[in-house]
């Protein structure tokens, strides 16, 4: 098992600095999610990590080795590391000397080759393409044998940039067990960068956030995804009630918080005068035609402005002195003969509430 | 129309039934380019590859010069190639000047530009991708470019054909470092010329189709190889 390190990775490419100084520790056998949006420096990440370039500054520590300009050191760690890009390229040969290329590079016998290449064919459902041209495959089977060619060399780290990016919904699934079957049962650790936040809130332990070349946030997903520890974070993992505010009372841990006039209660430990933001994900607020319906703590009457389906889902704007999004479904929107311009009632726990603190 | 129907008919029956003299120039012409090609490739896959993977100051401008030699001229190598063995010249002790060496010196310095430049060509056709998977797969740098130049093996091969054509095809250098010398340095393009000139156009239209012959074969053996990769 191995661990990872890197340690100020900076990264400049034609006088943009693309990562701004990066510090984040893999740990053995875990799964490590990247999360952030297109652009925000997570594939440049993944190749520094994976040492396929240079950072320009800062230090990559490999089961606490620094590796970060010996190339023998580099050629060893990588050697103990596969990595499977955003769009892997098969070599223009067959499924089979493919996967088997990474074994050969480090000059394994043929027995044990063939061995190895069955299983890893066998493991990502490809055993029946082994004689196959490699470049005659679909996007979901190349990107399936990228990734056996990744696991056959059975690497104590596993990189994977947008593993399902472009792969229709069952090829998805399927990539995604045989990642969980590699977490779970191999005991590798995979670094995985993905701009699909429920993706790596499914399959990692823990996530960074990386917006614009630096890791904002590490944490469990339920921390990144309930508590964020700043706006950018919130914005970036679906809070969409983001609620400018100032701590007006404070009652053990339920706080009072002033947001445009009206009182919204939370449970957080800040003081009374500090100025905040009240985070309330969508889905956790509910909608009654009236409040007597609702024992939540926080209840708004307002008008709905806004109706939007999404899918099988309504999605509702409500101007109760601050604008609030929800969500119901269709069925419930109907129920509750939801329109514009009607007059509803919307409520959500103190302990639904997030809070972190407003600098400016 | 009618000498130059008997003459086809004629240069059929010369290749038909074997005939000693057209199979001894053909195989010689053959034999030449051959050797030539391979030597060249010894000596050009490797250098394209370098040129290919390194960066360096002037890499462009060589690129540039190795793209202007396709075109040089046949007898321009040869005056090169007669200066430097001539009794006269430095190499001249050797005795290479009028032997199937010289020629062979010749086709060398004839072709290297083109397999140089096609093989430079060949792998910069190659994916990035494909030397960066290889890397993060484990590969060192001798093996990661044994890759790409496995990748780039169809345009390289191409490149030798072209090469062996530029070969093959070529009469002044022959001609001036050769010297036509029968039953020695004569090849198919030294002898059309030379029986020609003589009106024995049987003998130079029989080469003429071994040429095209030839030609025709080594497309079909390239074709049947890549569409067996396919």
């Amino acid at each position: 098992m191995a661990s990872l390190e890197a340690m100020e990775l900076v990264k400049e490419y034609q006088g943009h600095r693309l990562l701004k100084g990066i510090t984040v520790t893999i740990r053995e056998g875990e799964a490590f999610a990247l999360i952030g949006p297109t652009g925000s420096g997570k594939t440049t990440l993944i190749r520094l990590l994976d040492l396929l370039q240079l950072p320009t500054s800062g230090r990559i520590i490999f089961n606490g080795v620094d590796v970060t300009h010996n190339e023998r050191a580099r050629l060893e760690a990588r050697r103990r590391m596969a990595c499977v890009q955003q769009k892997p390229v098969v070599f223009t040969m067959d499924v089979f000397n493919n996967v088997a290329y990474g074994l050969k590079c480090r000059h394994e016998q043929g027995g044990h080759i063939q061995r190895k290449v069955d299983n890893a064919l066998e493991l990502v459902g490809m055993q029946d393409y082994r004689s196959r041209n490699a470049r005659t495959l679909s996007g979901g089977e190349t990107q399936r044998v990228a990734i056996a060619r990744a696991l056959v060399t059975e690497p104590e780290i596993l990189f994977l940039d947008e593993p399902t990016a472009n792969l229709d919904p069952l090829s998805t699934l399927k990539v995604e067990q045989v990642i969980a079957s590699v977490v779970r049962e191999q005991k590798t650790a995979v670094v995985m960068a993905t701009h699909d936040m429920a993706q790596g809130q499914r399959l990692a332990s823990r996530i960074g956030v990386l917006l614009d070349g630096q890791i904002i946030q590490v944490g469990s997903p339920g921390e990144i995804f309930f508590s964020p520890g700043s706006r950018e974070v919130a914005e970036f993992v679906g809070i969409e009630n983001i609620l400018p505010g100032t701590v007006i009372a404070r009652d053990g841990s339920l706080l009072t918080v002033d947001v445009s006039g009206r009182s919204v209660q939370a449970v957080a430990d800040y003081a009374v005068g500090d100025d905040v933001y009240v985070l309330i994900r969508p889905e956790d607020i509910t909608f009654a035609p009236s409040r007597d319906i609702s024992s939540a703590r926080n209840a708004f009457g307002g008008t709905i402005t806004r109706l939007t389906p999404v899918g099988s889902l309504m999605r509702i704007e409500v101007d109760c002195g601050f604008t609030l999004l929800g969500v119901v479904t269709s069925s419930s929107a109907c129920d509750l003969g939801l329109d514009v311009g009607r007059e509803i009632n919307a409520s959500f726990k103190a302990t639904a509430t997030h809070i972190i603190k407003r600098w400016w | 129309m009618t000498e130059v129907w008997q003459g086809f008919l004629k240069a059929l029956e010369l290749i038909i039934t074997l005939d000693p003299e057209v199979m001894e120039i053909a195989g010689r012409s053959l034999a030449l380019a051959a050797t030539s090609c391979s030597i060249a490739a010894l000596l050009c896959i490797p250098l394209g590859s370098f040129i290919h993977f390194n960066s360096f100051r002037g890499k462009r401008l060589i690129i540039n010069l190795t793209q202007t030699l396709y075109s040089v001229p046949t007898v321009a190598i040869g005056l090169f190639v007669f200066v430097f063995i001539s009794r006269a010249s430095p190499l001249g002790n050797l005795g290479l000047l009028f032997t199937p060496a010289a020629i062979v010196i010749g086709q060398v310095l004839l072709v290297s530009p083109i397999i140089t430049g096609l093989v430079i060509s060949a792998l910069s056709g190659v994916d990035r991708a494909v030397i960066e998977t290889a890397v993060s797969l484990g590969a060192n740098r001798f093996q990661a470019t044994a890759l790409v130049i496995r990748e780039a093996r169809f345009a390289i091969l191409a490149a030798l054909i072209m090469g062996f054509g530029r070969a093959i095809s070529e009469v002044g250098l022959s001609l001036m470092v050769g010297g036509n010398i029968r039953g020695f340095t004569r090849t198919i393009t030294t002898a059309i010329s030379l029986e020609t000139s003589k009106g024995e156009i049987e003998l130079a239209i029989a080469l003429g189709i071994i040429l095209i012959i030839l030609a025709l074969a080594i497309n079909i053996i390239l074709n049947r190889l890549q569409h067996r990769e396919e």
